[in-house]
């Protein structure tokens, strides 16, 4: 609605309106850095600085008295200023230390791996201990074992789960809404369903450890009472809003002109239903489809408390699993702050944020197209 | 979302008279599943209000924790209301005049072809798409590690006060994950007030930002009312984003200070459901802040939907 | 409202809300392990009522938490439920060029849970060792039913999670299928309705599980983690719990408040907790 300025602005108003478009680009601004401090922490893994090795050249106490202030502070791990501040006693102390951390550490064969590595991070390894090779993620360990794929696999599984449940439940009922219902009936299903929305997910985690999981195991019979399926049923009722609002829009934003046309022409109201205005909306329904998708990636509250949190390879439904999200949550609060640990997540949050973004620019991309062919059409 | 689309179904041709099988079929099927999600919705809510309703208790609502959480007879979830009620409300303070400036950026200034304009959408729905725990990483990352120890550089020399969780950041990361709820509704707000009204307003002379001021904005207030409700109830109920930002496990005192952390309702619904000494005692405490956070957001959202449709009517009439 | 006008006021707002934050004399601040954090809140509380010139201020957030704090000096206290690590350590050194001072205030019991309907009534170290580690999968194994044993363990960032994985898994880790639960509610929750599980936590905690006797070899006694068993030494699975603090700060009333917890009044407070005091000989005199 941009309208022809009518005569000339007022320097005042000029700066105003300069100002306005400045506060316009925040949400530019925000996107570009919600990557770049999420991934400014994780920089070291992506570049494969961080060295979680535990067998370090450790020198003797006396060498502080031998070795050069530049040495001594890279040795150590100093900042010039951080040098410049501590007396003898305290280097003396940090050398102590340093040689505490590596006696402490164990004698492994694996304990001179940097398990941060790309390799460790996304291949298997035969860890001490272990039969064969696996993927295992245990990050507070002897050995820090960083293996993100068994946290891929979970997410994905739990993300598949609630979209089989909720996909075909919130397509079912956005045809419905929008092509069967009376409008007074629709006036209030679509808020109805669209207050699903309304129920914070910490509320569906509750809802899914107290009273779902019961449900489910005794409808199934399975062993474990927290697992894939209860997390994903409860993520599914988050999910469920978000697909239904979208394809509920995409299916009633299809031309009256196309049902008109289809029911003069004696087809049934399924027919249209199914035959004209389902296909015609299909681009809106698949982006509702991929946003659900990127909802479920990315929820946290309820997988945290209702998934189990095993961080096994597994394909069964049936057992617990582990996602990103709830290991981020879970673990970031007790990681040495910039340690690898600290750092793995971050690059967690990094890989997320690129999953989801990549998703909904996907889904964007098509529901900015549908829109503008339903507004050309009109 | 648009306006448009809602008028869709209201001109439904005849019926056709024959009964068909496919139609019934399609029909209960699609019913169903309709029927099926109200139902789902009204067992959590049936759930959450009968057992809690049994259990809340003006004393509940306003006493503090008296130094055990999980004693039945003592524990009270004011500092939690209290912490909530700050979070949300500090963040409606940074979100609402960046999110309403940059609706009337998008539309009435900005040219709704033009390259930028698709950028700003584009990035107001992948702001949208964010995940919540990332926003708890990004305010750990940037407002915590990086505005906060700056300012603490520059303020206080070696002290934290600012480089650490605090409420003032957990409410401008929940700032920054609304701002696409309250950009959208109050375009959408802004869109359905008659061009008609704008020509009028600059046909008598007014310069184009008095005609914002005086006529659009006044005109798009119950849009931008809605689209505050909408983000304080998506954000009262949010966890994942404070956990790292600011969000307490327990506190002796309410917040005073913005640099002050805080007792939260969601994030002590997990801390009950998650780690009390004895779930089975303190279900009646869980079940009551459970249904004192759905209560806050759920009548957040009813009100919303009701200025929402008292205004898409008045448009109606107006067109 | 323009940008920068907006900037202004904010940044014109927290520095008249920073301005009276600097920590005043006779307040102590006390933060970390969230296992800690309603003790620390109790006996803030009754020491507040004592001397009421002094205020403490109690706030949970983690063990890792707590540390970060007494390095960048936002807490004069750290709670903690595990000792700290050396990385922390040079940290500590780093910011205020000494070691943290470490203070022992409490003891903790670990039970080993199991369902209430489970035969098996005790096991010992090696056997849980087994168990937790996957090497032993079934109850019949180690004396019960033919069943599958289903693990439920704690958060890798609980210090509960360390303290059994370094004391009785002897740092192995556990079997993958253990299944992590974010409290000792959650794990007790799940142990009370899952027939063949087997977890562990606070020996205070477990109302709806059984707790097992422990034998610490095979050949002596299994040991139920009782007080005097806890105390005297003779239940294997036990842990100290922490106060670190700035050795340049640990003076006056920072001095007195630690004396004070680790006196016979402040042990008092620590059983109705659900902690164990600590022996006569580690306490302040």
């Amino acid at each position: 609605m941009g309208l022809k300025r009518g005569h000339q602005a007022h320097p005042i108003e000029w700066l105003v309106e300069r100002g306005i478009f400045l506060v316009a680009t925040t949400a530019i601004l925000m996107v570009f850095l919600i990557f770049v401090f999420v991934a400014r922490e994780a920089l070291p893994v992506f570049l494969g600085q961080t060295n979680s090795s535990l067998v370090q050249e450790v020198l003797p106490v006396e060498k502080m008295n031998t070795l050069t202030p530049v040495e001594l502070q890279k040795y150590l791990g100093l900042s010039a200023k951080q040098y410049r501040e501590l007396d003898r006693e305290s280097i003396r102390a940090l050398m102590e230390v340093k040689i505490e951390g590596a006696t402490e550490a164990s004698h492994d064969k694996d304990a001179g791996l940097n398990t941060t590595a790309w390799r460790y991070l996304i291949g298997p390894h035969q860890w001490t201990g272990y039969e064969r090779p696996a993927y295992i993620w245990q990050p507070v360990s002897q050995i820090h074992k960083y293996n993100i794929v068994p946290l891929l696999i979970g997410s994905l599984k739990v993300t598949l789960v609630a979209l089989l449940f909720s996909v075909p439940l919130a397509l079912g009922a956005a045809i419905y809404v929008s092509q069967l219902a009376s409008t007074r009936a629709r006036e209030w299903l679509k808020p109805s369903i669209e207050l699903l929305a309304g129920i914070p997910s910490v509320v569906l985690g509750f809802f899914a450890l107290l009273v779902l999981a019961t449900l489910l195991q005794k409808l199934f019979g399975y062993q474990g009472r927290l697992n894939a399926l209860v997390a994903g049923v409860a993520l599914g009722l988050a999910v469920i809003p978000v697909v239904f609002s979208i394809a509920e829009d995409a299916l009633s934003s299809v031309p009256r002109s196309y049902t008109q046309a289809a029911l003069a022409l004696g087809s049934s109201r399924w027919q249209t239903a199914w035959q004209i205005v389902l296909p015609a909306a299909l681009p809106g329904v698949f982006a509702a489809v991929v946003l659900g998708f990127g909802r479920a990636m990315g929820e946290t509250m309820v997988v945290l408390m209702a998934s189990g949190n095993a961080s096994i390879v597994s394909g069964s439904i049936f057992d617990s699993t582990r996602t990103i999200t709830a290991t981020i949550a879970a673990e970031l609060a007790e990681t040495v702050f910039g340690g690898h640990h600290y750092r793995v997540l971050f690059m967690l949050g990094t890989l997320l944020f690129i999953i989801t973004f990549v998703s909904n620019l996907a889904a964007g991309q098509v529901i900015t197209h549908l829109k503008s062919r339903m507004e050309g059409k009109r | 979302m648009s306006a448009t689309a809602s008028t869709a179904p209201a001109l439904r041709p005849f019926r056709s008279r024959r009964f068909d099988l496919a139609s019934f079929v399609f029909s209960g099927l699609t019913g169903l599943a309709t029927f099926l999600i109200i139902a789902i919705l009204l067992v959590i809510l049936g759930n959450v209000i009968y057992s809690g309703g049994a259990s809340l208790s003006w004393r509940f609502i306003t006493s503090g924790t008296e130094s055990d959480m999980f004693d039945v007879r003592k524990a009270g979830v004011l500092p939690m209301i209290i912490g909530t009620t700050a979070r949300v409300l500090l963040m409606t303070i940074f979100v609402l005049p960046v999110g309403v400036i940059t609706a009337i950026y998008l539309t009435e200034y900005a040219a709704s072809t033009s390259r930028f304009t698709r950028v700003i959408r584009s990035a107001i729905n992948n702001l949208a798409g964010v995940p919540s725990i990332v926003f708890g990483l990004f305010g750990l990352g940037f407002f915590i590690n990086f505005i906060g120890q700056h300012l603490d550089g520059v303020l206080h020399g070696t002290d934290t006060v600012w480089g650490k969780p605090a409420l003032v950041w957990a409410s401008l990361t929940l700032a920054v994950m609304t701002l696409p709820v309250v950009v959208v509704a109050t375009e959408e707000s802004l869109r359905a007030i008659p061009s008609g009204l704008r020509e009028a307003s600059l046909a008598l002379g007014a310069t184009k930002l008095q005609t914002i001021a005086k006529i659009v904005l006044p005109q798009a207030l119950p849009g931008i009312l809605t689209g505050a409700i909408l983000a304080i109830s998506r954000a009262a109920g949010e966890v994942a984003p404070i956990l790292f930002t600011g969000a307490a496990y327990y506190m002796a005192d309410l917040p005073t200070r913005l640099s002050d952390q805080f007792m939260d309702l969601g994030y002590h619904v997990f801390i009950l459901s998650t780690q009390s000494p004895d779930i089975e005692k303190t279900r009646p405490i869980l079940y009551a802040t459970v249904l004192v956070l759905l209560l806050l957001t759920i009548a957040l959202n009813v009100v919303a939907i009701f200025v929402r449709a008292r205004m898409r009517r008045n448009l109606r009439m107006l067109q | 409202m323009n940008l920068k006008a907006l900037k202004h006021i904010t940044a014109a707002a927290m520095l008249l809300a920073a301005a009276p934050s600097t920590l005043l004399a006779g307040s102590i601040t006390a933060k970390g392990s969230d296992t800690l954090v309603i003790l620390a809140q109790k006996w803030a509380e009754v020491y507040m009522g004592k001397h009421t010139d002094t205020k403490i201020q109690v706030t949970g957030g983690g063990s890792g938490t707590g540390f970060a704090a007494l390095q960048n000096r936002t807490t004069d206290l750290a709670n903690a439920s595990r000792k700290i690590k050396p990385a922390e350590v040079a940290e500590c050194i780093k910011a205020f060029g000494k070691r943290p001072t470490e203070y022992k205030v409490a003891l903790d019991g670990l039970s080993i849970y199991v369902n209430a309907e489970n035969p098996v009534g005790e096991l010992s170290l090696e056997q849980l060792e087994k168990i937790f580690t996957g090497k032993v999968k079934s109850w019949r194994e180690v004396g019960g039913p033919d069943a599958p044993i289903v693990i439920y363990s704690r958060e890798n960032s609980s210090g509960t999670y360390e303290f059994f994985k370094e004391h009785v898994l002897k740092g192995a880790d556990f079997a993958a299928s253990a299944q992590t639960m974010p409290g000792t509610a959650a794990l007790l929750q799940a142990v009370a309705k899952d027939k063949n599980a087997i977890g562990y936590g606070g020996a205070a905690y477990g109302a709806g599980a059984k707790h097992l006797k422990v034998k610490a070899t095979e050949a002596t006694p299994g040991v139920e983690p009782s007080q005097e068993a806890v105390m005297g030494g003779t239940y294997p699975i036990w842990r100290y719990l922490y106060i670190y603090v700035n050795p340049n700060i640990d003076k006056d009333e920072i001095a007195a408040y630690l004396s004070w917890i680790r006196s016979d009044e402040g042990q008092k407070l620590v059983h109705e907790i659900g902690y164990y005091p600590l022996p006569a000989d580690l306490r302040s005199k």
